[in-house]
């Protein structure tokens, strides 16, 4: 199965799905002008791993900012992930912040509440 | 063409000397879209670099939600809202107690109790309530190309830590002016 990987820009993340290592990362902001548009190559690909499965995956956000558009792409995002991790697939979700940036660890916090799947909040120093 | 008003040059200074003691630090009327939420994004964000406010990101973040705001909710009178673009007015009041922004925008009536609604109830909560109010919107909220005003309004009332403060003045029987404004005072 191909990757993802889309090119970071100063409205949208970088995002790299790996399908044979199963290491998925978003890295930097996301205020894209249509984020349902952006963020469904994300959930199409995922679809196809659910037939392509690695052995584990995991999944690295860290971002420094989204809108709160961005906030319910990512919580369906994250439903998909859960979705593995419910039918018994080996999946985990680090949650990356600045250590000064209390509302990133929030958000992580929330969306940790909100799903069975393991969200660790990891503190950046820089 | 305002050299063309009978006030004009006069108009431009009452203008300007309405808004100077102010503390309007950015005044913009026309269209928002996408461009333009770049742009004035970004001039404030070096502008707060340099002032060495703590509390960026979280004027930029109100920044964003306020302009997308405008460019998504926001209609037009003539009936030809264009996706993502719309038109309004946007402008930050800032002096060393407190940064406001501001916004007005057109908006059809049918609009109107649904954002009376909506933002009473936002100014309702506390901390841990809208906290709840905001998972509880995630999770209800379909993702469409309109972002949804909903999350927006929470969010920026979460990293104000102040009421919202909102008006509607009546324009005619269809359409209303909606000004919003967000508050986030420097030394709490």
């Amino acid at each position: 199965m191909k990757n993802l990987e889309i090119k970071r820009t100063n409205q949208t993340p970088e995002i790299i799905l790996n399908a044979e290592t199963g290491v998925f990362s978003f890295k930097g902001r996301s205020l894209p002008e249509d984020s349902a548009k952006f963020y469904q190559s994300v959930i199409s690909w995922l679809d196809e791993y659910e037939n392509n499965l690695n052995k584990q995956t995991q999944v690295i956000f860290e971002l420094d900012y989204f809108n709160t558009a961005s906030a319910k792409a990512i919580f369906s995002t994250i439903i998909k992930f859960d979705k593995l991790f419910k039918n018994g697939h080996t999946i985990k979700i680090d949650w990356l912040y600045d250590e000064d940036d209390e509302d990133m660890m929030e958000l992580g916090k929330e969306y940790k509440e909100l799903f069975k799947i393991d969200i660790e909040l990891i503190s950046k120093s820089e | 063409m305002i050299t063309e008003s009978p006030q004009f040059p006069d108009l431009v200074y009452k203008f300007h000397e309405t808004i100077r003691p102010l503390d309007v630090k950015l005044i913009y009327e026309g269209e928002v879209n996408h461009e333009i939420m770049k742009v004035f994004t970004s001039l404030t964000e070096k502008e707060l670099k340099a002032e060495e406010f703590k509390g960026q990101k979280k004027v930029f973040n109100i920044m964003v939600e306020s302009l997308q705001n405008i460019s998504k909710h926001s209609d037009s009178m003539s009936g030809d809202k264009k996706d993502n673009i719309g038109n309004g007015i946007f402008l930050i009041s800032n002096n060393k107690e407190e940064l406001t922004v501001v916004t007005g925008n057109i908006i059809k009536n049918d609009k109107k109790s649904f954002l009376n609604e909506k933002l009473t109830h936002i100014n309702s909560l506390d901390k841990e309530e809208l906290r709840a109010y905001y998972k509880e919107m995630l999770k209800v909220a379909k993702i469409s190309n309109k972002g949804g005003a909903g999350l927006g309004f929470i969010d920026i009332a979460r990293k104000t830590q102040n009421k919202l403060l909102f008006e509607f003045h009546d324009i005619d029987k269809e359409y209303s002016f909606f000004i919003i404004s967000a508050k986030i005072s420097k030394n709490k």
